[in-house]
């Protein structure tokens, strides 16, 4: 049996990528199952757990909740773009040194969260970090270090940007 | 620190799987990509309790896109014998119902059959024209209601063991055990045993508690990637904590020789003991059979909840006497553990670890563990121990608070300490149990004063036991002067790491010198899962007798360069010497070639025991009376680590801990239907901890060092999660007066406690 398939142009991670997929499959399911980008993950797929999270068009969105065919035409940053070539990116580094990564499974979500929240503010506070983070689930860390890392990132991109 | 007698140990390397695990490079199970590879998907009861009539899969198998279809009549069905699960001994035949039902479901999720199909929507379609016809049954949800002898039997042929034997007595009580210490006589009514000491007590307080069903709560949800290959072996691809316990299991299950299967630990997106058991690996190698592809499952989140072991909910009575002089003259426990639809052996942990912080005279526990027609129960992070220290360290504080003791001094003046006796027989070992209340008494978050109304401080203490087991690990040296360690414990958490510095400290390398590899169960000899807090601990162990290893041979190979006897060369922080001359490991390692060849040094460790973690919580609430809404302002974990290998990743597993002793405590709970189904089976409605609802985590790691260990470890991945809800409890006693004996601590129940207060 063959189902209908979109044809979808999309960019991600600074690339023009193409695919086709059946317009009941998620954005999350297209990136990992036809894009091979493994590096979101899914939690729950139903929009509670913050694991699958990726900017699109300079916003954070759970992956799950958005459809495949709604990537046409837009930007996606997923954690595999976030690298600047052999260097890891400050955040990512800062969770490194912080000790915010336990399992790493809910560490792409908090990652680019972390990137939403300073691009947006260059220096949060820690009441708004954690609240900005409370729609990403880590069961592993109970948020501490996670905080610690947001706040170095955070210091560190503000020293970068002098 | 200048008296630190270590280079390694107690530093803070970056892990050696840092870079994967923040570019997303990490390869988790659901991430295995395999050519040809279908989607599978579980079929699972809609009822808690039922009769298959009937199981018709004809019209999925003819579904466009299936590929194969199992059920339960194609699981082997090799004679019933007892297999060892690592958290006790079960039947064959249980384990193998709990992967697909037979004849009866046990509970709502339990799976039915199977589906495999070249996406996964096109699996849950064809799942869903599978026929099942259901002559539902009555479902037993109570722990207490299941004891009675009239309850529906969850299964008709479960006989109950007493006291290490079994009886004719059929039920749903599948285990009662009886721990006794000291001066014990016939209670009253002539059925049990009562401890002596009571008499002398001045006073003495008697309890109920009871604590609901949770959930491990990991992120990741379970899967299975299997290849039943055209030779007869089967590959398995697989988030477990123990890539050779799964081994086991699977070939079990299907009835295969364990070499015959080969499995692939992927990285696990946390665990926390629920990664034991397997679910999905032997139902995608049957359908990888079937079908000649590999096929991979992901379970969606609804039958991680529903299918997946919880930890059991508890009713636990505990009546302890103290005299005046604060001494506790004896303890009566009684506990009843709902292990869900298959036994399990979590109420003799909770036994083993209830009063295990105290030096108690005279004391007798009677454990139950009972089937209910609910998830098949799995180890929490010290599995028994929260809800067993939740009912005895309430006590403990009544107690203090009516001997008008500060609840630190009292239980210092109990305390355990080594050769104190445990209720379950053995004596402890050295512990830290008086240099962790210490530790929280000199604390400044003790001493500072709480001022505002509604706001209490409580405190609690926690015990596990840790366990050793065996552990392999090779360490073959790089002509560059590295290392490469294999190993093959699974890591959760950073153990990579913790066990390639304990490496390094032999070998004088820095740790990034040392590159840890996770192997596959073809490609390292056995080792134990990852769990009881055992991995920094015992493939720790085994990595120093490899990394010695490794120095006796090269001992040997710088002998030959220098025509001296092998015992005349030492080695010290890197440099190999006899005499004047030195050669540094590095200049040697370049020389293997020339000397003989390969050096490979092997580690096989199997302690019988580890050395007991001690945990305490100092919580600080704010209760809002009209709310019930209870609000932690300040926590402080403390916890006994031996010796810290790695310190950030020890604070991180007490953070962690705390953080899910914290969710246990407040808002954590499966809720059912009155037909037995998960009300809240989605991460909305199973509420787990956000960021806003834990306040900063502070830590204090004590150092008792474990005196068996090279290196003094001891595991400090579970006794953490034991004493957070008591503490939270206790303090929401000190802040508003009233104590709650049921978890959650729900803001309505506080609300109706401190109404019927008021009245
Ligand atoms: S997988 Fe999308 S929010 Fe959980
Ligand atoms: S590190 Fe495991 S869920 Fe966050």
């Amino acid at each position: 049996m063959r189902r209908a398939m979109v044809r979808v142009q999309t960019t991600v991670n600074g690339q023009p990528a193409e695919f086709l997929c059946e317009p009941r499959q998620s954005l999350l399911e297209c990136l990992r199952d036809i894009l091979g980008l493994t590096g979101t993950k899914e939690g729950c797929n139903d929009g509670n757990c913050g694991a699958c999270a990726v900017i699109m068009d300079g916003r954070l969105v759970n992956s799950c909740l958005v459809l495949g065919v709604e990537a046409e035409g837009r930007t996606i940053l997923t954690i595999e773009g976030l690298a600047r070539g052999s260097e890891l990116h400050p955040i990512q580094r800062a969770f490194l040194e912080q000790g915010a990564v336990q399992c790493g499974f809910c560490t792409p979500g908090l990652i680019l969260a972390t990137k939403a929240l300073l691009d947006r503010i260059a220096d949060p506070s820690e009441a708004e970090i954690r609240r900005w983070l409370a729609n990403h689930l880590c069961r592993c860390t109970g948020y501490d270090k996670v905080v610690r890392a947001v706040r170095q990132a955070a210091a560190e991109l503000k020293e970068a940007c002098r | 620190m200048s008296d630190r007698p270590y280079e390694v140990i107690g530093t803070r390397p970056v892990r050696h799987d840092g870079a994967d695990k923040v570019t997303g490079r990490a390869k988790f199970g659901a991430d295995v990509r395999l050519p040809g590879m279908v989607y599978g998907y579980v079929l699972r009861s809609p009822h808690a309790h039922a009769r298959i009539r009937r199981l018709d899969t004809t019209r999925a198998e003819q579904f466009p896109g299936v590929l194969a279809v199992v059920t339960a009549a194609d699981l082997p069905e090799s004679p019933d014998r007892p297999v060892d699960l690592v958290e006790g001994t079960l039947p064959l035949r249980y384990v193998r119902a709990n992967v697909l039902a037979r004849d009866k479901v046990l509970y709502k999720g339990h799976a039915v059959a199977a589906v495999a199909a070249v996406n996964r929507h096109v699996a849950e379609e064809a799942a869903s024209l599978i026929e099942v016809d259901y002559e539902p049954l009555p479902a037993v949800l109570d722990v207490l209601g299941a004891m009675r002898e009239d309850a529906p039997r969850v299964h008709e042929d479960l006989r109950m063991r007493e006291f290490g034997e079994t009886t004719e007595r059929a039920g749903n009580i599948a285990e009662h055990f009886r721990f006794v210490l000291g001066e014990v006589e016939p209670s009253p009514t002539g059925e049990g045993l009562v401890p002596k000491g009571f008499a002398d007590a001045d006073v003495i307080v008697e309890r109920e508690f009871r604590t609901a069903m949770v959930h491990q709560g990991y992120l990741e949800p379970q899967n299975a990637t299997a290849l039943w290959n055209q030779d007869g072996r089967v590959y398995v691809w697989t988030s477990t904590q123990g890539a050779f316990s799964a081994r086991e299991a699977i070939a079990w299950v299907l009835d295969l020789p364990v070499s015959r299967v080969c499995v692939y630990p992927m990285e696990v997106g946390g665990a926390f003991g629920g990664k034991i058991r397997i679910y999905l690996e032997p139902v995608a190698a049957l359908l990888s059979r079937k079908c000649g592809r590999p096929v991979q499952i992901v379970m969606p989140r609804r039958d991680v909840f529903e299918a997946t072991g919880p930890t059991p909910g508890t009713v636990i009575r505990v009546k302890m006497g103290a005299r005046k002089d604060g001494r506790i003259s004896a303890a009566q426990v009684w506990m009843a553990y709902e292990t869900g639809a298959f036994p399990s052996g979590q109420c003799a942990f909770g036994a083993m670890c209830i009063l295990a912080p105290y030096d108690i005279p005279n004391l007798v526990i009677d454990g139950y563990d009972v089937v209910v027609n609910k998830p098949s129960t799995a180890p929490y992070r010290a599995p028994g121990a929260t809800q067993a220290a939740f009912a005895a360290e309430s006590v403990v504080d009544e107690l203090a608070e009516k001997l008008g003791m500060d609840p630190i001094e009292f239980r210092l003046k109990n305390a355990a300490r080594e050769g104190t006796r445990r209720a379950d027989g053995p004596k402890h070992a050295r512990i830290g149990c008086v240099e962790v209340l210490e530790a929280m008494r000199n604390h400044p978050h003790y001493r500072a004063p709480l001022e505002g109304q509604n706001r209490g401080r409580g405190v609690a203490l926690g015990y596990w036991f840790n366990i050793g087991w065996y552990s392999a690990c090779t360490i073959s040296v790089n002509p560059d002067g590295t290392v490469n360690l294999v190993e093959g414990s699974v890591d959760l958490s950073g153990t990579r790491t913790s066990i390639a510095m304990q490496a390094a400290e032999v070998l004088g390398l820095r740790p990034d010198q040392v590159h840890p590899v996770v192997a596959d169960t073809d490609s390292i000899g056995p080792t134990a899962v990852t769990g009881g807090s055992r991995t920094t601990y015992a493939t720790g162990w085994a990595a120093y007798e490899a990394a010695h290893d490794v120095i006796r041979q090269m001992k040997q190979r710088a002998a030959m360069i220098w025509d001296v006897e092998p015992a005349a060369i030492s080695f010290e922080r890197g440099v190999f010497r006899t005499g004047e001359r030195t050669m540094t490991f590095a200049e040697l390692a370049a020389r293997l070639e020339e000397t003989g060849g390969p050096v490979i040094g092997r580690g096989a460790v199997n302690p019988a025991s580890a050395g007991g973690s001690f945990a305490g919580a100092i919580a600080d609430v704010e209760v809002d009376p009209g709310t019930g809404k209870v609000r932690l302002l300040r926590f402080t974990s403390l916890q006994d680590a031996g010796r810290a290998v790695h310190p950030t990743a020890v604070e991180g597993q007490m953070q962690g801990g705390s953080a899910q002793g914290i969710g246990w405590a407040l808002f954590e709970e499966y809720a059912w239907t009155a037909e037995g189904a998960m009300a809240n089976s989605s991460l909305l409605d199973y509420r787990e901890p956000t960021a806003l609802d834990v306040p900063p985590i502070e830590t204090v790691i004590v150092e008792v060092p474990d005196p068996e260990h090279p290196f003094g470890v001891r595991g400090v991945g579970e006794a953490n999660i034991v004493p957070p809800p008591a503490a939270i409890a206790n303090a929401v006693y000190r802040a508003v007066g009233v104590r709650l004996r049921q978890l959650p601590l729900k803001a309505s129940a506080l609300v109706d406690a401190l109404r019927a207060r008021e009245n």
